[in-house]
């Protein structure tokens, strides 16, 4: 450290996305860094492990959104800790009411139950709309690769869940009747000819069938992310509802963007108020409408408003 | 057919059994698995097709228990 620094010396602009969030200490923060989908090179997590030796506290925080947070930063520190972690373009996140780092399993490059590429999806969806301000309050997305869903997807603002339906090939089927046995949704059975009956109604698209069938039988009929919206936890927790299938993953930033643009216009006058919220009091009908002109392969003929959950303690306003 | 007896056995030791079974096996021999209902015949199957083996037939035993046959795959 120079004489000259020892003065505060603070740009402006790398607080402007936020992500440097005050600790109870004075002059104290949090450095929430920018980790779309929980990936992290090993090549970078060094650097970071030396700027948290040199700037930061004793630990570091994993975040409950797969950011890594380096604590105990100095106020003065503030740019050189953002200067030094941009040598391996580690940038810094968000806080406030902008459009947050997106969260995602490991999908589908190494986990067999992966359906879609949810960390090219997290990518894409930070590189075009990180940060991006709200006007209103957070907004958060994030990527499951199938309905396993670890990453709760139906409790972000909007929520992707990779998908797939299954059709069956009669001829090549074998009737062992893995199928069947392996489907959690009883959407199939074995029938008296000892082929498999699908029932689609029952379906929730995890591609079980397909995986387990030792003869090609079931092949992907289609394969896209089905999405819900206005979920959110917290306080006064929402599920968000179904509102797309098997979207494919060229139009999940075009999508996202559909939505926010349906929050930004239908907010006016609401103040710090979240995406499911504003869909309890506005009503479905004109989000589901405003989607379906842009993409009306895929929305659904009808929804409903976000799920209230009773977290039985006080009284919801 | 050689039977290699997995009830009992949960996931996911039941499938590195079953692996290490297939170790003593030569590709394209047949071998048996008894699988316990539930976790261990949903996923055992899936995993031993994902591994290159190619799953023949899966049939109940009277008892409640998957009688699974496949022939091993290429090493």
């Amino acid at each position: 450290m120079t004489e000259q620094s020892e003065k505060s010396h603070i740009d402006l602009n790398q607080l402007k996305a936020g992500g440097f969030i005050k600790e109870r200490g004075k002059d104290l923060f949090s450095v929430r860094l920018r980790v779309p989908g929980g990936r992290m090179a090993v090549s970078r997590l060094k650097k970071i492990v030396e700027v948290a030796e040199k700037y930061g506290g004793e630990f570091v925080h994993l975040s409950v959104r797969q950011s890594i947070e380096l604590v105990h930063v100095d106020f003065k520190h503030i740019n050189d800790v953002a200067e030094e972690l941009g040598i391996v373009r580690q940038k810094v996140a968000s806080c406030g009411a902008r459009v947050r780092v997106p969260v995602a399993c490991g999908g589908c490059e190494y986990n067999p139950n992966g359906l879609m590429d949810t960390q090219k999806s997290a990518l894409e969806v930070d590189a075009k709309l990180f940060g991006i301000e709200t006007g209103h309050h957070k907004f958060k997305v994030a990527f499951a690769g199938c309905p396993i869903d670890c990453p709760k997807s139906a409790t972000n603002d909007v929520g992707f869940q990779g998908a797939v339906l299954p059709a069956l090939e009669r001829d090549v089927c074998i009737g062992c009747g893995l199928c069947a046995k392996s489907c959690s949704a009883g959407a199939i059975r074995m029938g008296k000819d000892d082929k498999p009956i699908f029932a689609p109604e029952k379906c929730i698209y995890c591609g079980d069938c397909i995986k387990v069938c030792p003869s090609e039988a079931w092949q992907t009929e289609k394969r896209g992310y089905t999405v819900r919206i206005g979920g959110k936890w917290g306080r006064n927790p929402l599920v968000g509802t179904l509102f797309a299938t098997f979207l494919p993953e060229e139009k999940v930033v075009d999508f996202i963007s559909a939505v926010l643009a349906w929050y930004q216009e239908n907010s006016e006058g609401l103040g710090r108020i979240r995406l499911g919220d504003v869909m309890i009091r506005r009503g479905t009908d004109s989000l589901l409408r405003d989607l379906r002109r842009g993409f009306p392969e895929y929305v659904v003929d009808t929804t409903s408003p976000p799920q209230v959950i009773n977290t039985q303690i006080g009284k919801r306003p | 057919m050689h039977t290699v007896d997995l009830r009992g056995v949960c996931c996911p030791a039941n499938f590195v059994r079953a692996k290490l079974a297939l170790e003593e096996f030569e590709t394209g021999e047949g071998i048996r698995f008894l699988l316990d209902d539930g976790e261990a015949v949903k996923n055992v199957p899936r995993s031993l097709k994902a591994e290159g083996h190619q799953l023949l037939s899966l049939k109940e035993a009277p008892e409640g228990y998957f009688i699974l046959d496949l022939k091993k795959g290429e090493d």
